[in-house]
């Protein structure tokens, strides 16, 4: 089966983006330029935060709007990338209703969540998880 | 550092001419890592001698250190400036967002000189700096509203800081702060009143991009066990759980808790005004700093019923810490929960350092019971211990300054019972209104030698509290001793910018190791080296400035009002006075 992040808790996120330091630190580096989730607050801290990741849709929005393939459907839900067939047109990112394709500015391409789970595993308040995605697997038709 | 680390960067802005400047500066990031240690050169080449604190000529200088955006709890910015509350040296360190901001905009440190003409709001990104017109958010009731402007009208949510001045800023309240999001605060020394007078209503820091490692696989196992060291240990699950405040009981349990003035050390209803308590029955939210998994910030959730809606509430999330349960409320006398997170809120609508001005409502309460200050002087206002509602009043009018007594109170505790009298329970320390420890002599002394005369300086108090009873204390030079190997220690973590709560995982090895990982090889001798270097300067900052040690020495009510350790021993303090005052004579040598 394939795996997805899951937003299980929001409410006890406190906001220390542990979770995007984490995804960035993956490649060996820090700041969060490189990561694939973004917790921001919800109008002011004062009434919570906003934990945006990538929840590996059945029938992706950003893939359907990927003009070179680039982007793919995953089976099992989600999209696999593919940098090199990338133009950088960020349709991808226009396509997505919950803004959950960043942008590397640094390269010029989307930051696309591999469903790896490192993220969650630095979360101290279990807000987040690492699930099995509900969508059975069927091969892209 | 690797020769990619945008850390030597300095980002120097004039707000006269709206022009600025960005200088590669990697000599001072090498002798001094970042933060302070960076803070204090630069003031000593960007502040004349002698300069207003008002004045043009005062720089603000913001600095953060190598370790930030890299290792959690490396979350402080430090703000160095001639404080106009001392006269003196203004060091003040904030959490929040600011400094992973800052330093993925691309900069190690930010000089804002001059004076603007018109009020006006920064933007700093990894482009420089852009200047708004602020002339509309000028005058502004409350500091959370203009949070929320510049949050709607500006971009990088997620990756940004919001600081901003409130009234007591634009005012020029000597103990304004500036708020950092919401909820923190460069707070003491009145950086707000800094930004008042030079029209700097906020600075808005974007930032967003990737930090260089040297050692990967160093920087990956130094990483986990700082992060496990902050996810697991029984201290830091404290500082998440009930936060700060933690400290009211078994403070008020020991009588160390300054109550009603310090007129006692225990409050008879530090029950009701516990961490445990307020947790209990209004926590609301916890929040972290950015890229600290602690979440020691604690919101209290208060529910008041509108006064003319009917049923209609509000809900508002206060912000809440033992240093204020502490100020605004056992030393105001205050025990009803609600009504003190209704003044606290007001500091933080106001933008008033809460320590100082509870310290000040306590002198201006006792002041006006002794029959030296009148109603008339208090605008129509009678204080009274525990009136919170009054206390709310008075607070506004210490920003609004309607009497001449409300401006020398505007100035600090010092200046009110210079003009009115009462000098003697004036609780400051070295021109600083006390912090909430009344633990003994080593605390005090804290206060008086610190350079910031803050507890955090040097934490006089935990001497005092280790010692348990007066004969175990150090002798006078002892004392010294260890107040200042401890000061010394701190402005190496307060150069890294870790905070001051992680200091029990920060230690020498640790340090050294996130270092290496990011190319920076020292050697524990030269980081200590460090720590006694920025000391010795920001101890001649002061002596530059006019400090006299000579001068220093605690109010009387400390000495009436007994400790955990009896009656604060005077000879033992005098002595250790006499001694620091000898060892900074020998300074200038």
């Amino acid at each position: 089966m394939a795996k997805r992040l899951s937003i299980v808790d929001p409410d006890r996120c406190v906001g220390c983006q542990s979770c995007m330091f984490a995804c960035a630190r993956r490649t060996g580096v820090g700041g969060v330029a490189g990561a694939r989730i973004r917790v921001r607050s919800a109008g002011g801290m004062r009434k919570g935060f906003v934990v945006i990741v990538c929840r590996a849709c059945d029938d992706p929005p950003c893939a359907r709007a990927c003009p070179t393939d680039a982007l793919t459907r995953r089976p099992g839900g989600g999209v696999t990338f593919r940098s090199d067939a990338c133009t950088s047109c960020e349709q991808c990112r226009e396509a997505c209703p919950f803004g959950a394709v960043l942008w590397d500015d640094e390269e010029d391409r989307p930051l696309v969540c591999v469903y790896c789970g490192v993220c969650a595993g630095y979360c101290p308040y279990d807000v987040l998880a690492l699930e099995e995605t509900s969508v059975e697997e069927r091969g892209d038709d | 550092m690797t020769d990619s680390d945008p850390i030597r960067r300095v980002l120097t802005i004039d707000l006269s001419t709206q022009t600025s400047a960005v200088d590669e500066r990697p000599e001072l990031f090498d002798a001094a890592l970042g933060g302070a240690g960076v803070g204090i050169r630069l003031l000593e080449e960007a502040c004349p001698v002698g300069a207003d604190p008002l004045g043009p000529e005062n720089p603000i200088v913001l600095a953060v250190g190598p370790l930030v955006g890299l290792y959690p709890l490396a979350s402080k910015t430090v703000a160095m400036f001639k404080s106009p509350h001392t006269g003196n040296l203004g060091e003040s360190h904030a959490g929040g967002r600011s400094a992973v901001a800052l330093r993925q905009a691309g900069y190690g440190a930010v000089v804002v000189r001059g004076r603007s003409e018109r009020p006006v709001y920064l933007v700093i990104d990894r482009d420089g700096v852009a200047f708004r017109d602020a002339s509309a958010l000028w005058g502004l009731r409350s500091s959370y509203t203009v949070g929320g402007v510049l949050r709607e009208r500006e971009a990088g949510s997620g990756y940004r800081s919001i600081l901003r001045i409130g009234p007591a800023g634009e005012r020029l309240v000597t103990y304004a702060t500036v708020i950092a999001e919401t909820y923190r605060h460069f707070g003491r020394l009145g950086l707000g009143a800094v930004f008042g007078a030079k029209r700097l209503k906020g600075i808005v820091i974007v930032g967003r991009r990737t930090l260089p490692v040297a050692d990967a696989g160093l920087y990956r196992r130094t990483y986990d066990a700082v992060y496990r060291a902050a996810t697991s240990s029984d201290a830091m699950r404290k500082y998440h759980e009930i936060g700060t405040p933690m400290n009211v009981l078994p403070l008020n349990e020991l009588g160390a808790l300054p109550t009603r003035n310090l007129a006692s050390g225990r409050f008879e209803h530090a029950d009701r005004i516990s961490g445990e308590a307020i947790a209990e029955g209004y926590l609301g939210r916890r929040l972290a700093c950015a890229h600290c998994p602690v979440a020691c910030i604690h919101l209290a959730a208060l529910r008041t019923p509108h006064p003319s809606e009917p049923y209609f509430a509000k809900t508002d999330m206060l912000g809440y810490d033992y240093e204020l349960i502490y100020s605004l409320g056992s030393m105001l006398g205050i025990g009803d929960p609600e009504a003190m997170l209704r003044l606290m809120d007001e500091a933080e609508v106001q933008g008033l350092d809460a320590m100082s001005t509870g310290v000040v409502l306590a002198w201006a309460t006792e002041a006006f019971e002794r029959g030296l200050v009148s109603t008339t002087d208090l605008d129509g206002l009678t204080l009274a211990w525990g009136d919170a509602d009054t206390y709310v009043e008075a607070a506004r009018r210490i920003v609004t300054q309607p009497t001449d007594l409300y401006r020398a109170m505007a100035r600090g505790v010092d200046a009110a019972a210079a003009a009115y009298g009462g000098a003697e329970f004036a609780l400051a320390f070295g021109g600083n209104e006390m912090p909430g420890y009344h633990t003994g002599p080593a605390g005090h002394l804290g206060y008086l030698l610190g350079a910031r005369h803050s507890h955090l300086d040097n934490a006089g108090y935990s001497i005092d509290q280790k010692a348990q009873t007066p004969d175990r204390l150090p002798d006078p030079i002892g004392l010294v001793d260890a107040i200042e190997a401890e000061e010394s220690w701190r402005q190496v973590l307060s150069s890294l910018v870790v905070c001051f709560f992680s200091r029990g995982i920060y230690d020498a090895d640790t340090v050294l190791a996130a270092l290496a990982s990011l190319g920076i090889e020292r050697s524990e001798p030269e980081l200590r080296a460090i720590g006694d270097d920025v000391l010795r300067r920001k101890r001649a900052f002061k002596v530059r400035e006019g400090f006299d040690p000579k001068a220093l020495h605690p109010p009387e009510r400390v000495y009436r009002t007994p400790s955990p350790l009896g009656a604060v021993d005077r000879g033992l303090v005098d002595a250790a006075l006499a001694e620091y005052a000898r060892r900074l004579a020998a300074l200038g040598e």
